[in-house]
């Protein structure tokens, strides 16, 4: 790029990127897409996982180079060659991961981001600048506190405050309220709405929450499989119209009605109370009860001990107190009580709590049963052939999409990695079921099969308990709602009487 | 006290003085590790720095005559070495901890085929300040005779805590230790960042083996270290990554290294292995007495590979 050209001298400006074309070895990730953000507007990138929304945008940032296409960024033509470039055009993106660093202060990653970090930093002079740019913001953020000590809404606004105090003026967003709750999500939204209809900023924002599109967006550009599928102003569309715009013709599995009586307790919890891994108490001495044909759904914001009542549960954390009972038989998550209560568990992040990554799909969805008949003699000799073709069978039967079962469950896609840990939970008879953020990262198909398959379980009468952070989720699946925060539930309603604003309310602790 | 005897004294000022001398390659070594770990990046290769900087310390204050030649040698052979560490380990897929014991063999191996001349002859040393003048006492001038690399090594404690929040190379540090994909996302080049750090880790090991050889005990041959290098990057892990912590860590090692000879100079001569064994069971005891099954270690550096 020609370096020392800026971008027009103040206010919002437009990117657009045209003919875009992106090949990695043999996979087109992008075959000619045409993005059009106009100057000073909400744009919407809409699209499954996989579309390619990710790998457009990274183009537009110079992470990736596109093979072919062109981006015109303020009505010029720019070769951007890496981030550095895009940044000094006044370009920024806020990462559905985030990029700050958690063992530093709020202010020291302010002042790092910057390209001009003085080799001694002066800090009280930098502290007085950050607090006079903070006033002029609308969002606030504590300065000094270190960043693994706030709230993943402030780590959120944080995200967007570096762009800002960067002074860029495009901003790109992944995802960015899946860390949010939904009233934190409007604000958020909400207040970057405000800067653009000023005319100060150009937001692009990737997302698959249509009420968020409906609500803030001006435009909207529609993925699908690499491919351009619709482009149009948001007014003009509906949500069906632009879901069935990123599905396409794709069939999805239809879930079952709710039927069924609820039947006696199956999953008790007793005070139970966790520590996390510094220590700290993470789970504050819940109880809770779960009864066959019932979906308990745990709702809360990630990072409010969720996580480590699921570990307790699946056996990866020892409670450090309470009771934990199935069926009224003590529980210690040992493998014999497993096996005798039928329990079934649906992991977060299936490849790394409920896989091998380097073994096989059959050897994995093998798992619970591997050194029984018939699928092992004796207890010890084991009987691969069985392995395999138990593999093929629920291979076919849950969709999973592998080349061979001896492929290693590794190189499998995320839908399909969690389509084999259902396989071989959900595979035979459940009476407990504990699933965590079950759908996280999926695509629609896997999402439908996923929600079919719990529902199915219940139906059948177990006992479910759900956590999830996505709450759209939970209120379609559960029967009862719990909320979860600071490792307490405060919180707890049917689903048909919970109250929107309420839920909201209380997950972000008020 | 006419006959220069002080008694059971000896033991604590024996221990002071053994733990401001042995306590510097602790030191330098620990100081090093602790900026290529912050870095996001472990290298146990360092006890191989320590033995080749002592070698080559030793072998050009020889040839040159100049200590301070020695000590600069032996930092430049130690970013080398660190060097070399870095680039492989910035090849895709390669281990830093298998890395490291391949280097610390590779060093401790060199610096024994190179070093076999030098066990003969004797090189100038490095000199020493005289802080005890004031006492005639005998022992006591002795404990304080401190060298000069010792209060480089403590003035470097706090200069180190410093930078790390203070300047732009010790954030930048931080930044990569604590996550490479921020210091990737703001343009940096971790590997980069991570080749530096190590270099200049390896410099300062190398420097603390240059004490080694030039003053204390002050002779080249094959048993001069006995496994200070990898001792002092177990330190810099119970010294919580925190260069102050690094200097009192060291500091208690030394003085734990010392309690075995000072005891059998006042006569207690039973269980002298023991008590030479007293900075290992130091380190068991410290070990065991920090680390928990339930919690993982604060102030370490989330990048790197023992905490991943």
């Amino acid at each position: 790029m020609i370096i020392g050209e800026t971008p027009p001298p103040s206010g919002a400006f437009g990117v657009d990127a045209i003919a875009m074309t992106m090949r990695f070895g043999d996979f087109l990730a992008l075959d000619n897409v045409e993005l059009k953000v106009r100057p000073g507007s909400f744009h919407a990138l809409l699209g499954e996982n996989g579309a390619g929304k990710s790998t457009l945008v990274k183009c537009i940032m110079g992470y990736y180079h596109a093979t072919e296409g062109d981006i015109i960024v303020g009505g010029r033509e720019q070769a951007i060659a890496n981030p550095k470039d895009a940044h000094a055009l006044g370009l920024g993106m806020v990462y559905q991961h985030f990029t700050l660093v958690p063992a530093m202060t709020v202010a020291e990653n302010l002042v790092l981001a910057r390209d001009d970090v003085p080799a001694v930093v002066n800090w009280s002079q930098e502290m007085k600048e950050l607090e006079a740019f903070l006033a002029r913001m609308p969002f606030k953020v504590p300065l000094s506190a270190k960043v693994s000590d706030i709230s993943a809404g402030e780590r959120q606004k944080c995200e967007i405050l570096k762009q800002l105090y960067l002074k860029r003026r495009f901003l790109i967003l992944d995802e960015p309220t899946s860390v949010l709750t939904p009233a934190e999500a409007d604000e958020v939204l909400g207040m970057l709405r405000d800067m653009v209809v000023k005319g100060e900023l150009t937001i692009l924002m990737i997302t698959h929450k249509f009420r968020e599109v409906m609500a803030f967006a001006d435009d909207v550009t529609i993925l699908r499989r690499g491919k351009l599928a619709g482009a149009g102003k948001v007014a003009e569309l509906t949500p069906d119209a632009m879901a069935r715009t990123m599905i396409g013709a794709e069939e999805l599995t239809v879930q079952p009605p709710r039927t069924g009586e609820t039947g006696q307790a199956r999953l008790e919890l007793a005070k139970v109370r966790a520590l996390d891994d510094a220590g700290a108490v993470a789970v504050h001495d819940v109880s809770l009860t779960v009864r066959a044909g019932e979906i308990v759904g745990i709702a809360g914001v990630s990072g409010n001990g969720q996580r480590q009542l699921v570990e307790v549960l699946a056996g990866q954390r020892e409670a450090e107190g309470g009771e934990i009972r199935v069926a009224g038989d003590s529980y210690h998550a040992s493998r014999e009580e497993m096996r005798r209560h039928r329990m079934s568990l649906l992991p977060e992040e299936p490849l790394k709590n409920a896989c091998v990554g380097g073994m096989s799909v059959a050897d994995n969805i093998a798992f619970r049963e591997f050194d029984r008949a018939p699928f092992a003699s004796g207890g010890w000799w084991l009987n691969r052939g069985a392995f395999r073709e138990d593999a093929k069978k629920k291979i076919g039967q849950y969709k999973i999409k592998t080349r061979t079962p001896d492929t290693p469950i590794s190189a499998l896609s995320g839908g399909n990695v969690q389509r084999a840990v259902l396989a071989r939970e959900l595979g035979s008879d459940v009476e407990v079921l504990i699933a965590a953020n079950p759908c996280f990262g999926l695509d629609f198909a896997a999402v439908a099969q996923i929600h079919a398959e719990i529902m199915a379980a219940r139906n059948r009468g177990a006992a479910v308990l759900l956590v999830s952070e996505d709450l759209d989720e939970l209120l379609e699946l559960s029967d009862r709602l719990v909320v979860m925060f600071h490792g307490e539930f405060v919180y707890e309603a049917r689903t048909s009487q919970a109250d929107l604003t309420e839920v909201g309310r209380h997950m972000a602790g008020h | 006290m006419a006959d220069g005897s002080i008694g059971l004294w000896t033991v604590p000022l024996a221990v002071l003085g053994g733990a401001i001398r042995v306590s510097t390659p602790f030191l330098f070594v620990s100081l090093g590790e602790c900026i290529t770990e912050r870095s996001g990046r472990i290298n146990l290769g360092l006890e191989g720095t320590l033995v080749m900087g002592a070698m080559s310390a030793y072998g050009i204050s020889y040839l040159s005559g100049s200590p301070w030649l020695g000590v600069l040698a032996a930092g430049i052979t130690g970013a080398l070495l660190g060097a070399l560490h870095a680039g492989i380990c910035s090849l895709p897929r390669v281990n830093d901890v298998a890395v490291g014991i391949a280097l610390m063999l590779f060093g401790t191996g060199l610096a024994f085929y190179l070093g076999k001349p030098l066990i003969e002859p004797t090189a100038p040393r490095l000199p020493a300040i005289d802080f005890g003048w004031w006492s005639d006492i005998p022992q006591v001038r002795a404990a304080l005779r401190v060298n000069v690399l010792f209060l480089i090594g403590a003035a470097l404690a706090p200069i180190l805590y410093w930078a790390f929040r203070t300047t732009r190379w010790g954030l930048l540090i931080r930044t990569a230790g604590e996550s490479s994909d921020a210091a990737r996302a703001m343009g940096h080049s971790v590997l980069l960042i991570r080749l530096r750090a190590t270099m200049v880790g390896g410099f300062l090991a190398g420097i603390g083996g240059s004490f080694l050889s030039l003053f204390y005990p002050g002779s080249w041959n094959e048993g001069l270290s006995s496994g200070q290098g990898i001792t002092a990057v177990a330190l810099v892990i119970f010294a919580r990554w925190d260069p102050l912590l690094c200097l009192w860590a060291s500091l208690a090692f030394g003085g734990a290294a010392a309690l075995g000879p000072a005891l059998q100079s006042v006569g207690v001569t039973s269980g002298y292995h023991l008590f030479n064994a007293a900075p290992y069971i130091l380190t068991l005891a410290i070990m065991i007495i920090t680390c928990s099954p339930k919690r993982t270690l604060t102030g370490a550096p989330a990048e790197l590979s023992i905490t991943r």
